[in-house]
């Protein structure tokens, strides 16, 4: 076996892998550890790969991601909490030619925007809505959200959600599934290389049925939130396995309109 | 048989030190390292370099995005 040096292997020839180009140098302002970066980057190598950086425009939240616009290289409307469908909704509407996505955590999409998002899905609005479920909300100080997990605890119910006193957890990826206006719908996390590779694709299935004209294309993704669930980002991961998958199960929901049975 | 050989590059400065990357690899080559970087994270580096397969794994689950990854066929 020869030997080779790393200065050998490090050569600009030999790359196979670095971060994608769509998004900027700015450092990611979420905590370390935390599912948005890889989600970010993710929709950051789709556009990349189906080189449509120029004809894509991004809404960004309020919350965790709420700055996507600083490290995403694209164009992006930044909504007002909830409202990110609507808006979305708008811009596809007045530029129908462009992509058009929102990225939304589930305290924006699943509690105070739950309207727009169920209107937007139902009126069959063809863009892409990526959500990201951590079962909290992040970026507050990890109080419950309504994907909170029952007897998960939280910085407002720090014994655990009672669901007798605060209901029980909404499955807002499952409910909109039943609703015509929509056409993929799909479970994924980013976790693991596996789950990664996965919802990747996911997500570029979702950008490519933006051209088909059939629907909102809708992918939520199974996050974690170590600062929110006070574990380190390894013990965080293994605990969304644990506890988050039994409850949101990963896969598909909905493919080219059509519910895929269980 | 050709080996494959890999090896990765840290951007020190924007590792957060989350330790992601380190299940991810199959060959246990990642570490923390005792050493700080500028914001006081552990930052990830090769500790077996020669047994880094060049797979990208640790990459693609980096949530900062932090690490490139390249690859050569050593005959």
């Amino acid at each position: 076996m020869s030997e080779i040096e790393l200065k050998d292997i490090i050569k600009k020839e030999n790359l196979v892998y670095e971060r994608s180009k769509v998004m900027t140098d700015n450092v990611l302002s979420f905590c370390p550890g935390c599912g948005h970066g890889t989600a970010h980057r993710l929709v950051a190598e789709v556009i990349e790969e189906m080189d449509i950086q120029s004809e894509t425009i991004g809404v960004s939240p309020v919350g965790c991601s709420v700055l996507m616009y600083n490290f995403m290289d694209i164009d992006m409307q930044q909504a007002a909490h909830g409202r990110a469908p609507a808006v979305a909704t708008a811009i596809k509407r007045v530029m129908p030619e462009k992509f058009v996505f929102t990225y939304q955590g589930d305290g924006d999409l699943a509690a105070i925007g739950t309207a727009e998002t169920i209107h937007a899905c139902n009126r069959g609005e063809n863009i892409t809505i990526i959500f990201i479920n951590n079962g909290i909300y992040g970026m507050t100080g990890g109080q419950m959200a309504p994907t909170t997990l029952p007897g998960m605890p939280a910085s407002t119910c720090p014994f655990g959600r009672d669901v007798e006193i605060m209901g029980n957890p909404l499955k807002i990826t499952e409910l909109i599934s039943q609703l015509a206006g929509v056409y993929y719908v799909t479970r994924q996390s980013v976790h693991t290389p596996r789950n990664v590779r996965s919802a990747k694709k996911a997500i570029k299935k979702a950008f490519e049925n933006q051209k088909l004209n059939r629907g909102v294309s809708f992918i939520e993704i199974v996050s974690n939130c170590n600062s929110g669930w006070k574990l380190s980002p390894v013990a965080a991961n293994k605990w969304m396995e644990e506890n988050m998958f039994p409850f949101y199960p990963l896969g598909d929901i909905k493919v080219d309109g059509e519910i895929v049975s269980k | 048989m050709a080996k494959i050989r890999g090896a990765i590059v840290v951007d020190i400065e924007k590792c957060k030190g989350c330790g992601v990357c380190i299940p991810a690899c199959p060959n246990d080559v990642l570490e923390l390292a005792k050493e700080v970087n500028g914001k006081g994270y552990n930052y990830c580096y090769m500790k077996k370099p020669e047994e880094c397969i060049g797979c990208a794994n640790c990459a693609i689950v980096c949530p900062d995005g932090v690490i490139s990854v390249y690859k050569v066929k050593v005959a």
